[in-house]
């Protein structure tokens, strides 16, 4: 990141502020090399917009999301209480991240923890920054587009959010097109409850597989995702059926990013 | 007066049983442990009214929902009929409502559309499941009984009805003959097509008919009362309280176990200050039906397999040993099984609902994707138990797949579900 510093929690503390946000960046956001990119593009964004933000950097740590998932409720609240304690000691009023399993953990979890913050998934700050003034953006690129839109079971099912990435879409000038089973009826990607970290069991098909299948039907130019596994099992799927060269699968801050020439 | 008391007896007795069915199954629900109910009653009181009572979930499906619908307003309405039943029958007389007049014409001509329709639904939903055979219907977990309860409960359901369209047409005949007693209902939208089939019979068979249809009606509906209690079909009473009770926060939500936070806590600090929780479970998980909280249990009383969410299943759909359905239907079984155990004196601990019931595998299937609890019509929430079950293997047996066992192990060393180093997480700033 050329660009601009991305600062720490610490750094700011150092220098006597407190950022108005805190940018959850979360565990595939900070070593999965396909997510750092849309990690980049939401900071990106937010720097555009001129949000007061930073990260946890090396204090961050795992929600704990996939241990509750798998049943290890131990491990959950190991973690969740040690990043309370990072998180309330640094003042933490809001969080924003790009990933739903954090979003959800974050937002409903924690606050019975001691963790009472105001948690938005980054398609949702995007969204009020565009409202607010403070971020426009043009179709670019994407003009004219066709995007599909996977709904991340915590963002959609999980938490309600359906409209907040489409309306980002529709901002770029994009032909929104939805798959068959979208919104409330959305077909996991297959990466949830902890599925991510193993071997799915047996069946006659991968449910990644099931999913792109959806999207292929209706050839899209791109499959947008609002979360890093479900852009990996997309990616994956896409590859499968070798159409990497035709469909894109991007997250919507990576096509925000893009088409701002970010 | 013979009839009389032979009508109290059927009564009596129906009561009796029904009564005693339902003692079992409240009991059986309470086996269960107790829990918080969080939010407030009134929004609980408003997904009653739009889940249980609106049908709102049941139209994303809208063919099923609108057979659904009929068969549903027909219940609902018809017991006004029965009542009237109930008192002719008690206080021996005859149609006592038809001192309404025109009004009770109007009712009966209602009851007897909605008749029409209930039949309609019923032989269209025969149709589907025996003869079109929708795949939600014949999964693995829908052997002989559930498949055998469905159609018993809909072809009762047609001879309920019929019978009372016949008793009405026998009705309208005897009264235009000038019978004593019977009345004149005015032209019945239904009945009136039946009618002609019976016009050549003598006044004495029609009486007759008459009765017989009045008492079939009626013994039919106090045996389906007792049904009810061992069918699926108990959902037409438990889909209220289950609607509920269901979970008012946002469904990606898990609870966190108290149990477990004071352990942390005090592990993190040992000078904390901790409050028991005087409901918190005595295990870490569910191994069994008593671990699941009481309203887990009232879910499984409620289903009806009708299987919505097995078909919106991932797992289920990508040929996984996996089904919320089979979840649910696998508690109920093994309620009724520590139930009766309960009632002879006999342990019953030599089973559990983990393991016997539902498997390993079924667990490590789920994505815990909330699509079974956004598909139920009355809000059951299999994946919840299914998270139980998994607390219970991991907290409990310390079972899990290899490849999770070393995910939580890189959590508990290093923050991350994979081996990378804390202190690395901010390096993209640098990239």
């Amino acid at each position: 990141m050329a660009e601009f510093q991305v600062r720490t929690m610490a750094d700011c503390m150092a220098v006597g502020e407190t950022p108005e946000v805190l940018f959850w960046v979360g565990c595939a956001g900070s070593f999965d090399d396909r997510a750092k990119k849309i990690t980049k593009a939401i900071a990106k964004i937010l720097h555009k917009a001129n949000v007061s933000f930073a990260i946890l950097g090396s204090e961050e740590s795992c929600t704990g999301d996939p241990a509750k998932r798998a049943g290890n409720e131990f491990l959950f609240q190991m973690m969740a209480m040690q990043n309370i304690e990072v998180m309330n000691a640094y003042e933490v009023k809001k969080i924003v991240t790009g990933c739903p399993h954090c979003f959800n953990t974050l937002k409903n979890e924690y606050p019975a923890l001691g963790g009472n913050f105001e948690v938005v998934h980054h398609t949702q700050l995007i969204q009020d920054l565009i409202a607010d003034g403070k971020l426009s953006i043009e179709g670019g690129e994407f003009k004219g587009k066709k995007i599909t839109f996977h709904d991340p079971c915590y963002l959609g099912r999980g938490n309600g959010e359906y409209e907040a990435p489409r309306t980002l879409i529709q901002k770029l000038d994009a032909e929104l097109v939805e798959m068959k089973r979208c919104k409330t009826n959305g077909l996991c990607c297959g990466a949830g409850g902890a599925q991510m970290f193993k071997e799915a069991e047996a069946g006659n098909k991968e449910v990644n597989i099931e999913r792109t299948e959806d999207a292929l039907a209706i050839q899209p130019h791109v499959i947008a995702t609002g979360c890093p596994f479900c852009n990996t099992m997309m990616t994956d799927g896409v590859k499968h059926f070798e159409q990497e060269h035709v469909i894109a699968v991007k997250d919507i801050a990576e096509l925000i990013a893009e088409a701002a020439e970010l | 007066m013979i009839q009389q008391i032979l009508f109290i007896i059927l009564l009596g007795v129906g009561g009796y049983l029904a009564l005693k069915r339902f003692q079992f199954v409240r009991r059986n629900i309470l086996l269960g442990r107790e829990v918080k109910i969080e939010g407030d009653s009134s929004q609980r009181w408003g997904t009653m009214v739009r889940v249980a009572l609106g049908q709102g979930k049941m139209f994303t499906r809208p063919i099923a929902a609108v057979f659904h619908l009929f068969l549903y307003a027909g219940f609902v309405i018809i017991n006004i009929e029965v009542l009237e039943i109930i008192l002719d029958g008690v206080l021996g007389q005859h149609r006592l409502f038809h001192g309404l007049g025109g009004f009770y014409n109007f009712l009966i001509a209602s009851f007897e559309i909605l008749a029409f329709l209930v039949v309609v639904g019923c032989v269209v939903f025969l149709w589907r499941r025996n003869v079109a055979k929708l795949a939600r219907f014949h999964w693995r977990e829908m052997t002989k009984w559930p498949k055998t309860d469905a159609n018993i409960i809909l072809i009762t359901e047609i001879a309920l009805m019929s019978a009372f369209l016949k008793m009405n047409a026998a009705e309208g005949i005897l009264a235009a003959r000038g019978v004593e007693h019977y009345v004149n209902m005015g032209t019945l939208p239904i009945s009136q097509f039946v009618a002609p089939f019976l016009e050549s019979y003598s006044t004495a068979a029609l009486i007759a008919i008459e009765r017989f249809c009045w008492w079939f009606h009626i013994i039919g509906i106090v045996a389906f009362i007792v049904y009810l209690s061992y069918s699926k079909h108990l959902h037409i009473l438990l889909a209220f309280p289950n609607t509920y009770y269901s979970k008012l926060r946002p469904a990606g939500a898990l609870d966190n176990m108290s149990n477990v936070t004071n352990e942390v806590k005090l592990m993190m600090d040992p000078s904390a200050q901790v409050t028991e929780d005087p409901m918190a479970p005595k295990k870490f998980g569910a191994k069994d039906v008593e671990d699941l909280s009481w309203v887990q249990l009232m879910n499984a009383y409620s289903c009806t397999e009708c299987g919505r969410c097995t078909s919106n299943c991932p797992a289920n759909q990508t040929g996984k040993l996996l089904s919320p359905r089979k979840i649910m239907m696998d508690t109920r079984d093994r309620m009724e099984e520590v139930g009766k155990c309960i009632d002879a004196g006999v342990a019953y601990d030599n089973k559990s609902l983990l393991g016997d019931y539902i498997t390993f595998e079924e667990l490590w299937a789920c994505t815990s994707c909330n699509a079974c609890t956004e598909a139920c019509p009355i809000n059951i929430n299999p994946l919840e138990i299914i998270i139980d079950l998994r607390r219970y293997l991991m907290m409990e047996e310390s079972q899990s797949p290899e490849s999770i066992t070393t995910m939580l192990t890189n959590i508990e060393n290093n923050g991350a579900p994979w081996a990378f180093s804390q202190a690395d997480r901010g390096n993209w700033t640098q990239e």
